[in-house]
């Protein structure tokens, strides 16, 4: 099933030809209502006008998340605070967060792209969405809510957390089609296994997971332990919410909804764009969002592009698994923590030596991190007591800046690798990039 | 004077760290009087007791090892039943808490020493004295 088969199959020409027209249209929109793009185009020497073909974005300035976060709350808003009918942020813990605004036509839109993924994944009417993901300020939970009802299914908002009545739920309810992170689709299905609740007891199809970087590994692992189709889903908060990508059936790639979000893959040393195949950052124009258009977001997030027909039908533009980001970000338990942030912690303890290394694992289908620093004669006594309490001390200096609790380990002195260049600060155990 | 220095070493958790400590002091000729060593999950801590705390702290720290040195007690008390009860009777009486101590018998005579560390080193010292316990100089016990 295809939910809008005119969008979603229209030819190369037809695409780039609404593509072409809504991009002169937003990029007239943006330079006439946000007073950051008029003078970022204006710095950068281009106008509305010189936006003659899809090339010509190229002559757009980039922008970025600390654009966004600079424009705290409502900077970045196209339309009058009257039209917004609501906000979501982004978590927030590299600093303030990053505000995103709809307008009813957004939200008509949201519904549009998530009603195309969930019916991607085998959605429709019939179906009962245990929906996961966390209700709020967060994306997650509205934009699978706004999906799902559009599709005309039941949508269970259970958000985040609970995990017993998840299950619980996930029986008396029946629920078709689960979405969540594929970390806690894991964790939910080992918790299933433990509790001796066997496939013929509940009634999963599929999942949408996404909000995290995933393996192919995760996806056997999960489709085999919940008997479902495990799919990709990808978004932003900065361009819309989840929605802005989904994986068909195929499970070769995630058709990206290329009529409203107009990605490109750039290299990240020369900034300047790739060819289709290529591996690179994707950048992500919104179309025709209103209340917060967005030009040439770059996303961090490294994948390739594939043009063409898919075996599915539909002739959306397909993106890579993400396999990794252009700068040093993690994403613990769906929190976004950047190294630089541990590093400040540190350095506000007297005594400590600024050698760190970050090792993330997922030992038990959730993410934890450890924190090993090295020991100093200021951090060290004969007493047990008093060497746990500088532990502890650095574990709440780490969870004051990133909000998340790590566990904090003394090495040695001098036993942490150290390099000419940037230090191997991070180990990521969870091997997502393969 | 009758405060003893004690030398403690960060141990990481991890094969063959104790032993690269030990081999440290062998090399600088250093003889341990006295170790115990406090292990949690995660680390450990090697408490010496050497004749010369300022040359064992010099070489391993030249070795990378982070050291602590600081003051313990050292009492000398009978190598029989009842040794260590009399000493730790006279600090509870006087309402002083015991960190930590280890003891080792001398080789050549009937007493055993013990190496206690107190909250309060001083009111330790002054609690032990006034009950009687035989406290040990440093030349005494880095001498044995």
């Amino acid at each position: 099933m295809i939910w809008n088969k005119e969008a979603e199959c229209m030819t190369a020409g037809e695409m780039e030809e609404l593509q072409l027209k809504r991009l002169q249209e937003v990029v007239k929109r943006a330079y006439e209502n946000v007073p950051y793009y008029r003078k970022a185009f204006d710095d950068a020497g281009v106008r509305p006008e010189d936006i003659e073909t899809l090339q010509d974005i190229e002559k757009l300035p980039f922008t970025s998340k600390t654009d966004l976060r600079d424009a705290y709350p409502f900077g970045m808003f196209a339309v009058p605070d009257d039209d917004i009918v609501e906000i979501h942020t982004t978590s927030g813990t590299t600093g303030k967060p990053t505000v995103s605004g709809y307008t009813q036509n957004d939200i008509e839109l949201w519904g549009e792209v998530v009603a195309r993924a969930l019916v991607m994944a085998g959605g429709d009417k019939k179906d009962k969405i245990q929906n996961c993901y966390g209700y709020g300020l967060f994306t997650g939970g509205m934009g699978v809510h706004y999906g799902g009802q559009k599709i005309g299914a039941t949508v269970i908002p259970v958000s985040a957390g609970n995990t017993m009545r998840q299950i619980e739920i996930m029986q008396d309810f029946d629920s078709t089609i689960l979405t969540c992170t594929p970390s806690y689709a894991m964790y939910l299905a080992e918790v299933l296994e433990n509790q001796g609740v066997g496939h013929d007891k509940i009634s999963l199809k599929a999942g949408v997971f996404g909000a995290e970087m995933w393996t192919e590994e995760m996806r056997a692992e999960i489709e085999k332990k919940l008997n479902i189709d495990a799919l990709n889903i990808y978004g932003l908060t900065e361009i819309i919410g989840p929605g802005v990508a989904q994986e068909c059936m195929v499970k070769d790639g995630l058709h990206i909804f290329d009529d409203h979000f107009y990605p490109e893959i750039i290299d990240t040393q020369t900034l300047k764009a790739l060819p289709a195949g290529e591996k690179g950052e994707l950048v992500l124009t919104t179309l025709t969002r209103e209340g917060m258009p967005v030009i040439r977001f770059r996303t961090r997030d490294i994948t390739a592009l594939r043009y063409g027909q898919c075996e599915c039908g539909r002739t959306h533009v397909k993106m890579d698994r993400i396999t990794g980001r252009s700068d040093d970000m993690l994403k613990i338990r769906g929190v976004i923590v950047f190294p630089s942030q541990i590093e400040r912690a540190l350095l506000k303890i007297e005594g400590l030596e600024p050698q760190y290394q970050i090792i993330v694992s997922r030992p038990q289908q959730l993410d934890e991190l450890e924190v090993q620093v090295e020991a100093s004669p200021a951090l060290f006594s004969d007493e047990v007591k008093y060497v746990e309490e500088v532990k502890k001390n650095i574990e709440q200096h780490i969870h004051n800046e990133i909000g998340i609790r790590v566990n904090v380990t003394l090495v040695e002195p001098q036993s942490l690798p150290r390099s000419e260049g940037k230090a191997v600060r991070i180990i990521d155990k969870r091997e997502l990039s393969k | 004077m009758m405060k003893l220095k004690q030398t403690s070493v960060f141990l990481e958790n991890r094969k063959g760290r104790l032993w690269k400590a030990i081999s440290t002091l062998r090399e600088a000729d250093i003889n341990i009087r006295a170790l115990s060593i406090a292990d949690t999950s995660e680390f450990g801590i090697l408490r010496m007791i050497v004749p010369d705390p300022d040359k064992a702290k010099e070489v391993l720290e030249e070795n990378t090892f982070v050291v602590k040195t600081n003051e313990v007690i050292g009492v000398e008390i009978p190598d029989q039943p009842g040794g260590l009860d009399g000493i730790l009777e006279i600090l509870t009486k006087a309402d002083i808490n015991v960190e930590y101590l280890y003891a080792f018998v001398e080789k050549k005579a009937d007493q055993a020493i013990v190496v206690l560390r107190t909250e309060d080193i001083d009111a330790g010292i002054k609690a032990l004295k006034e009950g009687g316990a035989n406290l040990l100089s440093p030349e005494e016990l880095y001498g044995l």
